[in-house]
């Protein structure tokens, strides 16, 4: 018999409305956001880069605010309303930022790419950043290793541009 | 990270009341640091207690015409909080020199207060360190030490408090209010953390069945003569070597208050009472402020790799105040230095 | 017909990476998945004296716990171990093998669990005690007197030593390279899928799946049926994954344990513990006449490798492609450390060993008070000559021009300290840059069905470089189809073969693989197309056809056209599939190398000592571009890297632990958005016709190369200090 030390906490149900769908799903406290949707609902859109709120890989949309889902428990986002970018596209036709990714080659191995939308989403959302050094600033918690930069700004100038 | 229990605080009363029956409990609002070192195994409380639903996410005017922040309003919410921007820009600006927008969402006010250090010794639990595990010796003391204190260090502890938010309230004289069993009260900001001493694993003065409440500004802003800059190893994102909050109030060219609050430096944001006295009077000059920066600095002391903080803090306290007394305030997004 | 070749074409997996579709090893489902965890060592030297993982075997949901006494057979003999790259001196390390550790960091066990957090959880339960047996070493500078010599990369010339003591001019110093970390975004992941027929699905994080199924069949003694590798979509990797890397060993052993399928992802933390670039002492000597000419140049290297295996690169060599010299001595030497093995690295050998030459030749440039651009041309090497070799091409002269001219150099005043913007000093620097232009046998299979689509597959990876747009370029423009029309499937090891991606080797090697299978596939249309009746094409020169716009045609004769459908049609064939390895006119009689000038302004806050890059121009030579949009990205990324290589990055060792202690990548610093301003990237205009048919050389190293170089000597010009142990951080400024 495992003593107190061994054993896993017990599960929790909870709700989220994830991209629009509500999803009930019974999660060990310690799972976060990001586990969440990775593991228990295959939504594997949503990058694992460190797991410690580095590199905004991870980055969600929770009630239309972008955020860290590796440092977010899932327990405690309960009836949250989810935003990753599997919900980005509509009908097949792309979001207006993902296509200026696209068309500014915005990416190359594309793994902090999900984040990058959606952590840009939340930028145009917020409204906080009107020229280059502030889209810089704003977007300089998701870090981007193929040093892609200067391309996301001018994807997200395109985006802004033409809302 | 290790097993434990999670419950949610119905109020301010059900939070106290579940710390007070738990102990190894902590409260989670954001949980930017601490699942970042529950991961680390680092914190490894027996139950977390959700408190992000509590309302205590207003901004209120106070009667004597400061703002009661609730402590759980977001960093980002604080930041561009339209009253916050008017009247307290220096805070504002020293909560954009922090972290990520995303982390900025996440982080609650009060929270921000309790995060803990960066000291590499303190997050790798392969490595002895007296504020993880007290007695156990302070690796940094004569290892990597480039990021770490210059004042108030103790022989036990030589770890910095990384927070921007921080360094901008204790310049601006913000009260730290907080609940506990035996009811509320209220703390000046500058005493809410504590220098290492002999007990580095305690970072402030917060009892363990205290929850904070709300963070209290006072009615002077200093929102015409301010301005935060923050020096760090890369131009975003990363956290300060040194910080420097500075505050005047000019007659003329003459200053009739100055107040200056260092970040990244020590264990605590770092204010001298006497310098600032000092600086009464005097010109708004790089003579003045060069000496004051001398006098703050006074007890400084390096180690091995941090030496540099010394005159960097120097030289960035005289920046700092030249640019509150030209009215020129840092950006946080132009790089610029001005 | 070349509607798509060298033109800015998107990338063909840009839907699947900004919708979220693309999948990473990591992120494959299999039923009844396990998940790995991984123990790793606290100690860099030792044995384990015993591991006790009673307690974490305890916990709900955990199956079982790996160690080196406890899992499946692996391998005995190192040639086992040995992958495609693996270093030829030395024994590989083996996970789990024994009680044996040889680095900090290194996997101890394994906690298999049916969630990924309880196997983390788990982990923390398992007790290990460790016998230090000996002191350990991990410092570069402590060891550098310990340091034995290599073979040496290029022959000895003339005296050097000699002809340097006695040079009009001289600059001799060593420049500092830090280690560092590939830090890419994707976490280092492997999962096996496992069948009832005992087959296992591979995927995994690599550079190169048939060098991961090689190397996994002779570790596991498996047959090359039993085993399949994919990695579809890699998460970049800029060299940490051209060897195998433990984790999909570790998941290896796991599968066959527990006959299920496992998936094992390291920690960022865990992931310090694969490969990095060596720390190394670059030794640089310069001996000038006082006209600028050289007379000697003396390169020494010194870095760090484990105890284990010798890796060492070329630093040294580079000046014998560059600067013309009559003598020359280069010399690489390693240092025994208890560390994992360094590997590749983007532009390994060139990013360190370039910069210490390229910053030497600033250092001489402003002793012999000349312009960095002339006395580059003034030794420039139109041969190179460690073989005394021409080149296929060489357009660095007018790299040097384009870029000085669109940086705005004839503006810079020489002396340093001179030019400055309110409390910013400004300093503008600039170096060159080398690689190699290397070709690897690659084979490419193309099948053509009768409505115009093509599937081209090639086991080749993508690393983000691009390679599935360039192979789908290729062949939209060889099979004269549009681009849409083909469907790229790369990096199965049951694909046709492909080295590892690697070296900027990819682009050439796996174009020319398409041109011929495309070939074959248009000879076969043309034997089509002539056969049928009345064919336009009969008794035609086989080398006047081309494929266009979905026809068989004579060029320039659309008159002549058959479409692909009819042809196919009437030969009753529904798929054409031809297969094809790509071939190279092999002639030593040429040296192959792309190069590059780099200029970089930086604007230094002269009290602060804050560093900004404000502008970087590379002009670079790499002959004919495939695609100007992802090779521009290239570059691009290769100059940020060289940002964060110049500035912020540093693997920081406690060598009394012999332990990283910024194993994170909030500490380890990369650039972030707001490092990165203007970045202009040129393309100077190459034409190579000797070099391969397309006259393609690869991007994927040149654009760091030089970098750091150039953005030291801005700083140098901007604030008159020379700081030659990298990054330069702003206390070096101060100090």
């Amino acid at each position: 018999m495992a003593d107190a030390a061994n054993q896993v906490p017990d599960r929790i149900p909870i709700n989220l409305i994830v991209n629009g769908n509500r999803r009930t799903l019974d999660v060990v406290p310690w799972t976060t956001l990001l586990d969440a949707l990775r593991d228990h609902l295959a939504l594997t859109g949503t990058k694992k880069g460190c797991d410690h709120g580095q590199c905004g890989a991870c980055t969600v949309l929770v009630d239309g605010r972008r955020i860290n889902s590796c440092l977010t428990l899932a327990v405690m986002k309960d009836g949250a309303e989810i935003t990753t970018i599997e919900g980005f596209a509509r009908d097949g036709a792309l979001h207006p930022l993902q296509q200026a990714f696209i068309d500014h080659d915005a990416f190359q191995c594309g793994y902090c790419t999900p984040g990058q939308i959606c952590s840009a989403a939340g930028l145009l959302a917020e409204g906080h950043a009107g020229d280059a050094d502030e889209i810089r600033e704003l977007m300089s918690g998701n870090l981007c290793r193929c040093g892609a930069y200067p391309n996301i700004v001018a994807a997200i100038q395109q985006a802004m541009s033409r809302p | 990270m290790i097993n434990f229990q999670f419950s949610r605080a119905r109020d301010v009363a059900d939070a106290i009341l579940l710390l007070t029956g738990h102990p190894g409990a902590k409260l989670i609002a954001g949980g930017t640091n601490l699942i970042d070192l529950m991961k680390e195994n680092v914190e490894q409380p027996s139950r977390l207690i959700d408190i992000s639903r509590l309302p205590l996410r207003t901004i209120e005017e106070t009667a004597d015409g400061g703002l009661r922040v609730g402590a759980l309003v977001p960093n980002s919410g604080l930041a561009y909080d339209p009253l916050i921007e008017q009247r307290y820009p220096l805070l504002a600006s020293a909560i954009l020199a922090g972290a990520s927008a995303q982390l900025r969402n996440m982080a609650s006010v009060g929270g921000n207060l309790m995060q803990r250090t960066r000291c590499a010794y303190f997050y790798d639990t392969a490595t002895p360190c007296n504020k993880r595990t007290r007695s156990s010796g302070c690796s940094a003391i004569d290892g990597l030490n480039r990021n770490h204190a210059i004042l108030g260090a103790s022989n036990s502890c030589i770890a910095t408090n990384p927070s921007d938010m921080s360094v901008a309230l204790a310049a601006l004289d913000a009260l730290v209010h907080i609940a506990g069993p035996s009811g509320e009260r209220t703390m000046a900001l500058t005493d809410f953390h504590r220098l290492p001493g002999e007990t580095p694993d305690i970072d402030t003065n917060l009892e363990a069945d205290e929850i904070i409440t709300a963070v209290e500004l006072p009615p002077r802003g200093f929102a015409s003569n301010y301005s935060y800059l923050k020096i760090r190893d890369r131009l975003s994102y990363a956290f300060a070597l040194v910080s420097v909050a500075a505050v005047l109030e000019l007659e003329g060219n003459a200053i009739s208050e100055a107040r200056v609050a260092l970040g990244g430096v020590a264990h605590k944001p770092w204010r001298s009472a006497e310098a600032e006295m000092a600086l009464r009077g005097q010109a708004a000059t790089v003579e003045h402020f060069s000496r004051f920066a001398d006098s703050l600095l006074q007890e400084a002391k390096a180690r091995s790799h941090n030496g540099f903080k010394i005159e960097l803090a120097r030289r960035a306290i005289v920046r700092t105040l030249m640019q509150a007394a030209s009215a020129t305030p840092q950006s946080q997004a132009h790089k610029k230095i001005a | 017909m070349n509607a798509y070749v060298g033109t800015p074409t998107s990338r063909v997996d840009g839907r699947a990476k900004v919708t979220g579709a693309a999948k990473y090893a990591g992120e494959f489902a299999a039923d009844g998945l396990l998940h790995g965890f991984v123990v790793a060592a606290t100690i860099p030297c030792g044995r384990i004296a015993r591991l006790d993982t009673s307690e974490a075997l305890k916990v709900k949901g955990v199956l079982d716990v790996l160690t080196h006494t406890h899992r499946p057979p692996l391998a005995g003999k190192d040639d086992a171990w040995k992958d495609e790259v693996a270093p030829a001196e030395g024994s590989p390390f083996r996970p789990l093998y024994d009680d044996s550790i040889k680095f900090n960091g290194q996997p101890i066990a394994l906690v298999v669990a049916e969630d990924w957090e309880t196997a983390k959880f788990a982990a923390t339960l398992v007790r290990v005690e460790y016998r230090e047996e000996q002191a350990f070493a991990t410092d570069l500078d402590a060891g550098r007197s310990k340091a034995t010599e290599v073979k040496q990369p290029h022959e000895p010339r003339g005296d050097a030593v000699g002809a340097l003591a006695k040079a009009a001019v001289r600059h001799d110093a060593d420049y500092l390279i830090p280690t560092e970390h590939h830090n890419p975004m994707e976490l280092f992941a492997s999962t096996v899928v496992w069948d009832s027929s005992g087959r296992l699905t591979v995927y995994d994080k690599t550079q190169g799946v048939q060098n991961v199924h090689k190397f996994l069949c002779s570790v596991f003694d498996k047959k090359p049926d039993d085993i399949r590798v994919l990695s579809p979509y890699v998460g970049g990797a800029f060299g940490s994954g051209l060897r195998p890397q433990y984790q999909v060993v570790l998941a290896m052993l796991a599968a066959l344990a527990l006959r299920r399928s496992v998936r094992v992802v390291l920690t960022r933390q865990q992931m310090y513990g694969l490969g990095h670039r060596p720390a190394t002492i670059e030794h640089v000597g310069l001996g000038a006449k006082s006209d600028g000419t050289l007379e000697a140049v003396t390169h020494e290297a010194t870095a760090v490798t484990s105890r284990y295996e010798d890796f060492a690169r070329n630093d040294s060599g580079w000046a014998e492609q560059l600067y013309k010299s009559p003598n020359s001595r280069y010399s690489h030497k390693l240092v025994r450390l208890d560390v994992s093995t360094p590997c590749d690295m983007r532009a390994p050998g060139a990013a360190s060993g370039v910069c210490a030459l390229e910053c030497a030749m600033d250092e001489l440039a402003v002793a012999l008070k000349l312009d960095p651009i002339e006395l580059r041309l003034k030794c420039y090497s139109d041969r190179d000559q460690s073989e005394d070799l021409p080149y296929t091409s060489k357009q660095l002269r007018e790299c040097y021009a384009r870029g000085a001219e669109a940086f705005g150099w004839s503006k810079r005043n020489p002396a340093s300290r001179s030019m400055r913007d309110g409390k910013e000093l400004v300093g503008w620097g600039m170096a060159t840059g080398v690689w190699e232009a290397l070709q690897m046998p690659v084979a490419a299979r193309i099948g053509l069905t009768a409505n115009g689509h093509a599937e081209v597959s090639c086991a080749a990876s993508d690393i983000g470089t691009g390679t599935y747009t360039i192979v789908a370029q290729v062949a939209a423009d060889a099979l004269g189809l549009p681009i849409e029309n083909i469907d790229v499937r790369l990096a199965d090891s049951t694909l046709p073969q492909a080295p590892v991606e690697g070296g900027s080797w990819m682009a050439a090697s796996s174009a020319h693989a398409v041109l011929g299978a495309a070939d074959d596939i248009r000879q076969e249309l043309i034997r089509l197309a002539s056969a049928m009746p009345s064919s336009p094409l009969a008794g035609v020169d086989v080398a006047d056809v081309i494929l266009v716009g979905g026809t068989i045609a004579k060029a320039g004769d659309m008159g002549s056209a058959v479409s692909i459908a009819d042809a196919m049609r009437h030969g009753k064939l529904e798929r054409i599939e031809k297969q094809k390895l790509n071939h190279f006119a092999e002639d030593k009689s040429y040296a192959r190398n792309t190069h590059s000038a780099v200029f970089a302004e930086v604007k230094v806050d002269e009290q602060l000592g804050v560093i900004r890059v404000t502008r970087v121009v590379s002009a670079v030579a790499a002959g004919r571009i495939l695609n100007t949009k992802t090779g521009r990205s290239q570059i691009m990324g290769g100059v940020v890297w060289g940002i964060g290589m110049a500035l912020h990055e540093e693997t920081v060792m406690d060598h009394r632990f012999g332990r990283i202690m910024n194993a994170n990548i909030a500490e380890y610093h990369i650039p972030v958005n707001a490092d990165v301003q203007d970045i202009d990237v040129i393309f100077v205009e190459e034409r190579d016709d000797r070099i391969n048919t397309l006259g393609v050389k690869g991007l994927g190293e040149i654009g760091i190369v030089g970098v750091p170089a150039a953005i030291a000597n801005a700083i140098y010009h901007a604030t008159g200090k020379r700081i030659r142990r990298f990054p330069v951080t702003l206390d070096k400024l101060l100090a």
